[in-house]
């Protein structure tokens, strides 16, 4: 009986973990050695070239802007998207009216798929359909807002388009994390003689420090594997100026035929992610046993 | 018992042998715009008469990356369709993984060697095997123009060289409407750049420069000004045009709000979806300089080895009907193409296709016929992205000067 007691659960976690170790670590391992290999429409694993791969992948002037606008998209998007959902989730715990319908309308973005965010955002950022032709009709000639078409500038308008989707999110967790704050420690404060926004400043804001944490890096993931919003948006151009690592990804793998070259972009993706994950799982499973 | 057995028996025997005969074929392709299915549904009407079964297998988007995507894992898997839609050199991409039937015998008895140009016979062979069969012919060097257009900015027919270009083009901005209607993808900066080239350079230096990819061509002065005419047609676009595809640039030229587009000949079934005549509402013209030459696209069909008997007979069927004077017709009317056989009626055909067909039997003569870099005809598709890549950048980028613009294009060419 002991023996079956032990034996069940085991069996009954058994195949998720044969599958997930499969289907996750499993790809992980084939992309890797699909890296070392020399494959280009199909895979192939008659030669072994080491790291080829991954010297050409650097030398690649567009995957190293690819990497440039990962690093540009990340830090807006993410700090955007903080800044702005706290700076709403805290004028929002200001016991407005109609707050349930502001939180809603705020939060609703995050319910489309960044395919209709990107879309949306194509239409209303292109000079002669959206926002710039609006202007001009209204009779402001000289109004001008063509980031979406320049090389330099494309990257930034998905940074506007993927800050409109978060914001909502961040917003939500702030508000959330706001509302587990003890009310008396704030009226503390008060009598004390803080002004509020130094009480925001010096007490709020600390108090919700797990709260920024979880909530950055959700998103900073969300950056790093961002593809459907740059490819609804600006399909990774104009030529491959707002290219990322995801699209570049695609691209070589899937449409030109580098199997090998996408691999080898595909773990330095991999890469990036674990260098944000593997230190954030570690403080987190080195603080456990302390707080038993 | 033993009467219902042997019924039984007769029963499977007429149905194997029925089976040995006619076939299944399923068709994997990217053809589902209006004319385009159109042109299929004829080819599945010809199958079906012949007793085959058609499975239409459509995969839309992406001008067939969606479907080489799907294709691939189809193949991968084991179980390929029997034909799809294939062309330049992944055909031979495709052959070299040993994955393609043989279509000799088809080709044989259909003289395939006397019907086709020898350019694009070495296309569609692998090894000196035929592995796939030609569908139609598109022009590329084409240049689209609102002849309504032309004449309100008092410009007199469609410009002959690069110079008589320009002076239109300022015609037509001081007219106050757009010059040149263009898509911004890449693919389209590339037919564009690849007509310009020609204009500029000629047939020979084409070929040198970008399907031979010689160092010397790629920055020769030649070169140079071909990328100076390449930027100088860009301050003629309107600001909007990143992105958009090449039926909304043709859309602007039919609706007069822009002169002219460089686009193969596809853009000819916008025009006759929206009832344009051709010499009379829209002029059909080489790219300025191009009139004798004719940078090609051929569509094709490649047939994956299968097991089944009556499959591979559908297979060379297929092949066989794809050929046919029949198929070739209505497909290529529909289409807005010509036929790749030679020696066909060109009667039901319009004005443009007709010169069109005349430019491609003359220009397989003299060597001006030469394939499409911008539609995959030509190069590897590493290559062939790397060069798109670096033509796009310097087509976007104002700030790239031309010299880094030659070395950009240069160094992508040597990508393996």
């Amino acid at each position: 009986m002991k023996s079956l007691e032990n034996i069940i659960p085991k069996l009954v976690i058994a195949p998720g973990l044969v599958l997930g170790f499969a289907f996750i670590y499993g790809f992980m391992v084939w992309n890797g050695v699909l890296s070392v290999t020399a494959s280009r429409m199909l895979p192939s694993y008659d030669e072994f070239v080491g790291l080829e791969q991954y010297v050409r992948l650097w030398e690649m002037d567009r995957w190293r802007l690819a990497l440039k606008n990962l690093g540009i998209f990340s830090v807006l998007y993410v700090g955007g998207s903080m800044a702005l959902g706290m700076g709403l989730a805290i004028f929002l715990d200001q016991k407005v009216r109609l707050e349930g319908v502001l939180r809603t309308v705020y939060l609703y973005p995050m319910a489309l798929s960044f395919i209709v965010t990107g879309t949306a955002w194509k239409w209303m950022l292109n000079p002669s359909l959206g926002l710039e032709k609006l202007m001009h009709d209204l009779g402001w000639a000289s109004f001008s807002f063509d980031w979406l078409v320049q090389s330099d500038t494309a990257i930034y308008c998905v940074v506007i388009a993927g800050i409109w989707q978060s914001a909502g999110f961040a917003m939500a967790l702030s508000l959330a994390g706001l509302r587990g704050i003890d009310d008396s420690i704030i009226k503390a404060a008060q009598m004390d003689g803080a002004s509020l926004p130094r009480i925001y400043w010096r007490i709020i804001l600390p108090i919700l420090r797990p709260v920024v944490f979880s909530t950055v890096l959700v998103l900073s993931h969300l950056s790093i594997k961002s593809f459907d919003l740059v490819m609804a948006l600006t399909a990774g151009g104009p030529g491959y100026a707002s290219d990322v690592p995801a699209t570049f990804m695609y691209v070589m793998s899937f449409t030109r035929g580098q199997i090998g070259l996408g691999a080898a972009s595909a773990t330095m993706m991999l890469a990036t992610v674990a260098a944000i994950v593997v230190p954030y799982l570690y403080s987190e499973l080195r603080t456990k046993p302390h707080e038993r | 018992m033993l009467k219902l057995s042997k019924l039984a028996a007769a029963v499977a025997l007429v149905v194997a042998t029925s089976a040995a005969m006619a076939g299944e074929v399923e068709v994997l392709h990217y053809w589902t715009s209006g004319g385009e299915a159109k042109s299929v549904a004829e080819l599945k009407k010809i199958m079906q008469a012949k007793g085959h079964t058609w499975k239409d297998f459509a995969v839309a988007g992406g001008g067939g990356d969606n479907a080489a995507t799907v294709l691939k894992s189809r193949v991968v898997s084991g179980n390929p369709p029997a034909a799809a839609q294939i062309k330049g050199p992944a055909i031979q991409e495709w052959a070299s993984e040993g994955v393609l039937a043989n279509l000799d015998a088809t080709a044989k008895a259909e003289k395939w060697d006397n019907l086709l140009p020898g350019v694009v016979a070495d296309v569609m062979k692998y090894k000196g095997n035929y592995v796939a069969a030609p569908v139609n012919v598109h022009r590329v060097n084409w240049m689209w123009a609102n002849a309504a257009v032309l004449k309100k900015a008092g410009v007199s027919g469609a410009p002959k060289t690069w110079d008589e270009f320009f002076a239109a083009a300022d015609k037509v901005k001081k007219a106050g409407l757009i010059a040149v209607a263009h898509g911004g993808q890449n693919w389209q900066d590339f037919t564009t750049f690849e007509s310009v080239v020609l204009g500029v350079g000629g047939a020979k230096f084409y070929n040198d420069a970008l399907i031979k990819l010689d160092p010397k061509a790629l920055t020769s002065d030649t070169m140079k000004k071909s990328l100076e005419t390449f930027r100088k047609i860009k301050s003629y676009t309107d600001p909007a045009s990143p992105g958009r595809d090449w039926n909304l640039a043709t859309a602007m030229v039919i609706q007069e709000k822009a002169a002219f587009q460089f686009m193969g000949d596809w853009a000819k079934g916008e025009f006759s979806a929206a009832g344009k005549v051709p010499g009379k509402d829209y002029i059909c013209a080489a790219a300025p300089g191009t009139a004798n030459a004719y940078t090609f696209n051929v569509d094709s069909f490649a047939m994956f080895k299968l097991k089944d008997a009556g499959a591979q007979k559908a297979q060379g069927d297929l092949a066989a009907s794809i050929m046919g004077t029949e198929f070739q017709e209505v497909f290529n009317l529909n289409k807005g193409s010509i036929p790749v056989r030679l020696n066909m009626s060109m009667a039901k055909f319009d004005d443009c296709a007709k010169l069109s067909s005349k430019d491609f039997v003359d220009t397989a003569k003299t060597g001006g016929l030469v394939p499409s870099v911008a539609h995959g005809m030509a190069i590897k598709p590493a290559a062939e992205g790397a060069i798109k890549d670096a033509v796009s950048q310097f087509w976007n980028d104002d700030k790239i000067s031309i010299a880094s613009g030659l070395a950009n294009i240069a160094k992508a060419a040597a990508t393996k």
